[in-house]
């Protein structure tokens, strides 16, 4: 199958996640722009981070004048769970030549992660091309937004809880993930230690919760083993 | 007040440099270093911790604010949360994910149940 194929197959895939993240860009957009950044350093940072976690904790550091190292520092932790994404995907690029390896570790998100990974591990699809058919929309439409919010501010109407979308778009792809009695344990601890931990600042609940299900799930795996092998599997 | 200008911009240069250099860190380095097996085992539970980690403390909100922050008991957080919106929404949204698999019923499901529970 040709490579462009996949790309739209990735594409279509992505395209109800990419409605989500529209609510998200828009905000960080104005948010940049009331934290007293111009339009362009707003676009700067969409461009150049393009992490949207990430710019708000930056941005409202920056608003307060918080000095350059504790913004770069914020920045770094809150990203530092797609080091978890990297390693998890770097297997399935090692076909991909060296050139296109810099253009996807740049779009990598956590939407076009999730939704690459969870379709890699069921279907044979060109890596490079269904991998960039998710990931591009998203950052076109991040750029956009970005724009958008920076023009005319984040007005989405406030009967629309578009806030929701993006958990739902995570959920549909968490449940097919949960596929054995240690990956469910990875999860059930993952998700707990995050919700606890949502007050803390800088996001750092997520990098805890993700952490800490990672190390339920390396745990549980010789447990799930061992009860198998007492009552013959 | 808001950071000098010349903040600003070195603040997006350098946590963009830094960013990428996350990102990029084993898509470039896989090949030649590979993965200690520890690592490649903990790489099984990364999809279900972070989307895990990602879901659940969205879902698990009294009238949009985080459980935790709510400064309800345990027991009292627990009433809440089952008679929340968002954690309703959110269960039948699951079990639509559970049986059709793809994102966009989950979507629409989900974001159904809450505008109706909402005009409740």
């Amino acid at each position: 199958m040709p490579v462009s194929d996949d790309f739209y197959a990735g594409v279509r895939d992505v395209a109800p996640v990419v409605v989500g993240v529209i609510p998200f860009g828009l905000v960080a957009g104005a948010a940049a722009v009331d934290a007293g950044l111009s339009g362009l350093q707003a676009v700067g940072l969409s461009v150049v981070v393009f992490a949207g976690a990430s710019q708000l904790a930056a941005i409202e550091l920056l608003g307060d004048n918080a000095p350059l190292a504790v913004v770069v520092a914020t920045i770094i932790v809150v990203n530092l769970r797609m080091l978890m994404y990297s390693a998890s995907i770097a297997p399935q690029f090692r076909e991909v030549a060296a050139r296109w390896k810099a253009l996807m570790a740049y779009v990598l998100t956590d939407q076009a992660y999730a939704m690459s990974l969870t379709t890699f591990r069921e279907q044979d699809v060109a890596r490079r091309g269904y991998y960039l058919g998710t990931a591009m929309p998203l950052w076109v439409v991040w750029q956009v937004c970005t724009i958008v919010g920076v023009v005319v501010g984040a007005r989405v109407p406030a009967w629309l809880p578009l806030d929701f979308a993006l958990p739902l778009v995570f959920l549909a792809l968490l449940v097919p993930a949960i596929e054995s009695a240690s990956t469910a344990a990875a999860g059930l601890v993952g998700g707990s230690l995050a919700t606890l931990g949502a007050g803390l600042p800088y996001e750092l609940g997520l990098p805890l919760g993700a952490v800490t299900g990672v190390v339920a799930g390396l745990a549980t795996a010789p447990v799930v083993r061992f009860v198998r092998g007492v009552f013959g599997r | 007040m808001t950071a000098a200008d010349t903040v600003v911009w070195a603040a997006i240069l350098i946590g963009g440099v830094a960013t990428f250099a996350i990102r990029g860190s084993f898509v470039f380095l896989y090949e030649r270093l590979g993965l200690p097996a520890l690592a490649e085992a903990a790489l099984k539970y990364v999809p279900a911790a972070v989307l895990a980690a990602l879901v659940v403390p969205a879902v698990l909100t009294v009238d949009g604010t985080p459980v935790v922050e709510t400064g309800l008991g345990p027991v009292a957080a627990g009433r809440a949360l089952l008679a929340s919106d968002r954690v309703l929404a959110g269960a039948l949204a699951a079990v639509v994910a559970y049986y059709t698999e793809d994102v966009l019923p989950t979507i629409v499901v989900g974001m159904a149940a809450l505008l109706a529970l909402g005009a409740v």
